[in-house]
């Protein structure tokens, strides 16, 4: 039930790409933070949904996956540079691992991340493909 | 009466050809692709499921709609293959789509027609006044299990409809159905794979409502098939959609542009709303469109649909059908299983 609650917990960041922007800096977050690490007690955080488009900044081509994302290998895991500011961990679905390249322009999609077994609660969210 | 304010469509990226599921089994591609008139189908990615699929749809449709999404009253999710059999798949696109908390949801199942069931309830709410825009999806990754003919066209894809009556692109004239107890193609709970009384599901089940369906609006609106420029049924196959046209006295013309199984197989609740999508796409101000959908069980839902000049505005802010029938990746039989599923693991 613990991995439940804080899936559940996770929920509007997964879907919707909701993070932090510092109205006193105009940083962008993501995951949500709750002080702006940069103008500390200064810094005042709100809520921002993300737009989802941005650029591949590095990547990785997972070969050796774990038991539960064996049908999906080999896959490619990327931190993303968004177009709004922040940098994102992310899957890069739809595309032949070797014909991704750093730079490419990338798009959010929704998609499953995992399943707790076959009797579990399923956990959706966001992965990234290369815009064409 | 209320109208479509937006729609989307969503297709996954994969296709498995009818030859190369024949090569497998050890039956002639030849006969099996002339007889169901179909050549390929679209294959669900392993992490895409019918929440993602009415996820993707519902993105698109709020964005070609131009609506507030806190403004949508109602989800309705039509399928018969929702991810979990307790637990609805609505509220999970009410979510992605910034629709909740404020409105109302649920998972509709009709077979192959549980999305028109939606856009009619949808069609209600929004006439009574209880809400001011309704969003319909149907969607369905379909199963069929390894070696039955089902193989050759179950598919995944969906289509995502706002109704409302402020800034429709097309409105409804008229709905009508028809619906009897026919046990044509079932699935007990529990079970993976549905079953299908073969040619039982052609006269006494697919015609028999799709035409009746599609008589009683004539009859209801005065109309007859000539008043139409386009026409789309629901498609297990390109053969019964044919013919279904044939029989009602539709021309080619009027009816190809529906017509989506030839490159996509039968994406089920998908099927009908999809092919409304792509007559949508290409339809002029002041169009009139026949849709009728069908599900085992069974029953038909018949829409007439006429097309306003708003249509210029919207089409071109998300893909368009065939841009997304046109984008593919060939994957084998055994990519297939393993997308699918079927494979037995450690």
């Amino acid at each position: 039930m613990k991995d439940t609650v804080r899936g559940w917990r996770h929920i509007p960041q997964r879907y919707n790409l909701i993070g932090s922007k510092c109205l006193e800096c105009g940083k962008v977050f993501f995951p949500k933070r709750i002080i702006c690490p940069e103008c500390r007690r200064k810094g005042q955080l709100e809520d921002i949904k993300l737009r989802g488009e941005g650029k591949i900044y590095t990547y990785s081509i997972i070969n050796t996956p774990t038991d539960e994302f064996k049908t999906i290998a080999p896959y490619v895991v990327a931190i993303v540079e968004l177009d709004d500011g922040a940098k994102i961990t992310t899957q890069i679905v739809d595309c032949n691992p070797e014909d991704v390249k750093i730079g490419d322009e990338v798009e959010m999609v929704f998609r499953k991340i995992r399943e707790e077994g076959d009797d579990g609660v399923i956990s959706y969210g966001f992965k990234f493909r290369i815009k064409k | 009466m209320a109208g479509i304010v937006g729609y989307g469509v969503y297709i996954p990226l994969y296709r498995i050809k009818v030859e190369e599921i024949a090569r497998v089994w050890g039956d002639d591609p030849e006969i099996i692709s002339k007889g169901l008139v179909v050549q390929e189908k679209s294959v669900p990615a392993p992490d895409e499921d019918t929440a993602t699929i009415s996820v993707e749809a519902a993105r698109y449709s709020v964005k070609r709609a131009m609506i507030d999404p806190q403004k949508i009253g109602a989800v309705y999710v039509g399928s018969e293959s929702h991810p979990y059999a307790v637990k609805p798949t609505a509220t999970i696109v009410a979510e992605a789509v910034g629709a909740s908390p404020n409105l109302t949801a649920a998972d509709f199942e009709f077979a192959c027609k549980a999305g028109t069931a939606g856009m009619q309830a949808c069609m209600g709410l929004v006439d009574s006044g209880i809400v001011e825009y309704g969003l319909a999806v149907g969607a369905d990754t379909a199963q069929g299990a390894p070696g039955d003919a089902l193989e050759y066209t179950a598919s995944a894809g969906g289509a995502a409809y706002i109704i409302g009556h402020d800034n429709t692109l097309a409105d409804f004239e008229d709905t009508y159905s028809f619906t009897t107890d026919t046990p044509d193609f079932y699935r007990r709970e529990g079970k993976p794979y549905p079953r299908h009384g073969g040619r039982f599901t052609g006269e006494p089940a697919y015609f028999k409502h799709v035409i009746a369906a599609a008589k009683g609006i004539f009859e209801k609106l005065g109309s007859e098939p000539s008043d139409y420029d386009h026409v789309v049924f629901h498609q297990p196959n390109g053969k019964f959609y044919l013919k279904a046209a044939k029989k009602l006295g539709f021309s080619d013309e009027q009816s190809r542009t529906g017509l989506l199984a030839p490159f996509i197989g039968n994406t089920y609740s998908g099927a009908t709303p999809i092919g409304l999508a792509a007559i949508l796409d290409i339809a002029k101000a002041g169009d009139r469109i026949l849709a009728v959908s069908y599900g085992s069980g069974a029953g038909s839902d018949a829409f007439s649909i006429i097309v306003n000049e708003e249509i210029e505005r919207k089409r071109d802010t998300v893909p368009k059908v065939s841009e997304l029938i046109e984008k593919k990746k060939y994957v084998d039989y055994a990519l297939y299983a393993k997308f699918k599923g079927k494979l037995r693991m450690a």
